[in-house]
């Protein structure tokens, strides 16, 4: 049996999410879920887990700290311990003060940047990629749920009958 | 569903107001040609950032003897304009960063053209030390790069470094902030976009966003942790600016209170920019319905409460001169309120003290042209702070018969306008060509702040969004 891909299209957030809710309780497992916006509460109940994108961030953030620590302990302790106005740079303990900022900066710099960079390439999105959006309105006002026969034991008949005891818009139906 | 309390005043006017209005309503710039007002801006800020760049380029051939500085007077008018514009940089990741950290939803509608400021504000900033090196084809130099001079690396102990890390993190951050949340807007536009030429034009800039479940949730995130990361760079960017000078020693400028007090003047120069701006852009643009009169109002709350931060800031820097006994001190103070610069002084404490006072009165904060009249009052204001720090702490110093005054040339004011000219032609490049609002995340909040739903009993909703077909 080929698998089907039954797309639930609504025009409302708050609708869509009810009806997810009322599909989940009676056993269907939706796929994704295409909107303009943040549907709010609705990955709990689709089964998204919790992204780990700010753990990346923490461990981006400390690889800058380190470098940035280790970087100026090398140009102003080791290599060249610069003396301006008779006070040289001994340790970097006693430096400390005065590398905070750009240990601090640097820091951010990694931490956003290494995230952002994440963010772009776990979500498949870079200059010249093509969107997978099945219809252009779901950036705009149309809220599309995609729905596998394959991921389901209920079959096709069941769920789009499923599906139309909420107040959907439209159903349709591609092979894959 | 979330409900918001009544007393709240709605953030989206209107009983017409749909998702698709939304997108029609910040899109049709983009989908209709230029208008003849938006040409005529665009000539005019042409002609003057051309006028700039032609500056700019005389500078650079000649080197700055061409500005009025002299041997008392080493920075003058290009520290004063990098410092303001770096200022105005700083309200459009407040509002995009803080205010969403304290959830406030009225940032929606305003985050997007003040994040697009900030990264043309900080550009401007940004020229303003490089043409200032005089010998800009060395200005790689300011890197930590191995080189020919031995091991000779860039002094990190130095203020004048901290900022070139400082303003390049803080630029570079802002754009990756602001870009994250156009993305989603781009996919909104190449997908109703009719020619082929806009089609593609968008599909690159939106980079194949799709927008299904998992990429809002780390959408997100993202968000709440740049937000997270920005806020305390925000902070830390003008206190180093600030340290430029505090770290120095030079009666006037050496001062504990200057890294906050140079952070609340950023803030407010940056709001009253914003609010500059954004009174034309919802006028041009027809955007009553999302930048409402609330908004203006909000923000200049924000002014009133920065506004007094700055006040307190200026009499406690009088004060603490005449209290350290230190001669000196007491005298930079004194001669920069009865000084030959007297008139710049009061200048700056009539716009900056005295005028933000009048948006006590709600009269006068909910009143359009009032504020877009005190928006350049502050803009003024903020301009002759840093004019009156930078030239009045050093054109007296230690040794009278070195006593100087400023004067600026035609190049020191060429630069300055052609700046302006510059930003101006981002701006509305910008507002023609970019999605003006986040029109996106102000539907997200439609429901629980459109005045349509904010009025709507629960049964009403029900029936306009009935979930279940009854049958």
């Amino acid at each position: 049996m080929s698998d089907k891909k039954i797309y639930a299209i609504y025009d409302d957030d708050y609708v869509l999410l009810e009806s997810a809710k009322h599909l989940v309780a009676k056993g269907v497992y939706i796929r994704d879920v295409f909107s303009p916006f943040p549907v709010h509460g609705l990955d709990p109940v689709i089964g998204l887990k919790r992204t780990r994108i700010a753990i990346a961030a923490f461990i981006y953030g400390m690889i800058g700290v380190s470098l940035a620590l280790t970087g100026m302990w090398f140009f102003m302790i080791k290599d060249w311990p610069l003396n301006v106005g008779g006070k040289p740079n001994f340790s970097i303990f006693t430096n400390l003060p005065s590398f905070i900022p750009i240990t601090f900066e640097f820091g951010v710099l990694c931490a956003a940047h290494g995230m952002a960079i994440t963010y772009l390439l776990r979500n498949w999105t870079l200059p010249g990629f093509k969107s997978r959006n099945p219809y252009p309105r779901t950036t705009d006002d149309r809220f599309v749920m995609e729905i596998h026969t394959h991921d389901n034991e209920v079959s096709e008949e069941e769920i789009k009958s499923l599906i139309n005891e909420t107040c959907v818009l439209e159903i349709d139906v591609k092979n894959s | 569903m979330h409900k918001e309390a009544v007393i709240r005043e709605p953030l989206i006017l209107g009983n017409d107001v749909t998702y698709s209005k939304i997108s029609d309503d910040v899109l049709h710039t983009i989908e209709h040609a230029p208008t003849k007002t938006w040409k005529i801006l665009m000539t005019i800020a042409s002609i003057i950032a051309l006028w700039g760049v032609c500056c700019i380029l005389y500078l650079i051939g000649t080197g700055i003897g061409v500005w009025g500085l002299n041997n008392t007077v080493g920075w003058a008018w290009d520290i004063t304009n990098f410092v303001w514009w770096v200022g105005i940089g700083h309200a459009g990741t407040l509002i995009s960063a803080v205010l969403l950290l304290f959830r406030q939803k009225w940032r929606m509608a305003i985050n997007r053209p003040a994040e697009a400021m900030t990264i043309f504000a900080v550009f401007m900033a940004g020229t303003f030390p490089m043409i200032h090196m005089g010998r800009i084809w060395m200005a790689y130099w300011v890197l930590p790069l191995p080189n020919q001079f031995g091991s000779l690396w860039v002094n990190f102990n130095s203020p004048l470094l901290w900022d070139v890390f400082a303003i390049s993190t803080y630029m570079s951050v802002s754009l990756v902030f602001w870009y994250i949340g156009l993305i989603p807007d781009f996919a909104t536009i190449r997908d109703r976009a009719k020619t082929p030429v806009s089609k593609l034009m968008y599909s690159l800039l939106s980079f194949g966003w799709t927008g299904n479940a998992k990429a809002w949730q780390r959408f997100e995130e993202v968000s709440l942790v740049l937000a997270g990361l920005a806020t305390p760079l925000v902070f830390s960017v003008h206190s180093i600016v600030s340290m430029d000078f505090a770290t120095s020693v030079i009666p006037g400028w050496h001062t504990t209170i200057f890294p906050p007090y140079f952070v609340a003047g950023a803030v407010f120069s940056g709001f009253a920019m914003v609010q500059t701006l954004m009174l034309i852009v919802r006028k041009a643009m027809h955007l009553e319905q999302y930048v409402t009169i609330k908004h203006i109002e909000y923000m200049n709350i924000v002014i009133i409460v920065t506004g007094s931060i700055v006040g307190v800031a200026y009499l406690t820097e009088l004060f603490m001169s005449y209290y350290s006994g230190v001669e000196y001190e007491s005298y930079a103070f004194i001669n920069r309120f009865s000084g030959p610069y007297a008139w710049a002084y009061w200048t700056m404490m009539t716009c900056n003290v005295v005028s933000p006072h009048l948006f006590w009165f709600k009269k006068l904060r909910t009143n359009l042209g009032f504020t877009f009249f005190m928006s350049i009052i502050v803009n003024i204001g903020m301009w002759f702070e840093r004019f009156v720090i930078i030239v009045t702490s050093v054109h007296r110093d230690y040794l009278p018969s070195s006593w100087s005054m400023f004067y600026p040339t035609w190049v020191d004011i060429g630069v300055y306008i052609g700046t302006i000219g510059i930003f101006s032609v981002f701006y509305l490049l910008f507002l023609k060509y970019f999605p003006v609002l986040a029109f996106n995340e102000v539907k997200s909040i439609l429901k629980s702040s459109g005045e349509r739903y904010k009025n709507m009993s629960d049964e009403d909703f029900k029936k306009l969004h009935p979930v279940k077909k009854i049958n």
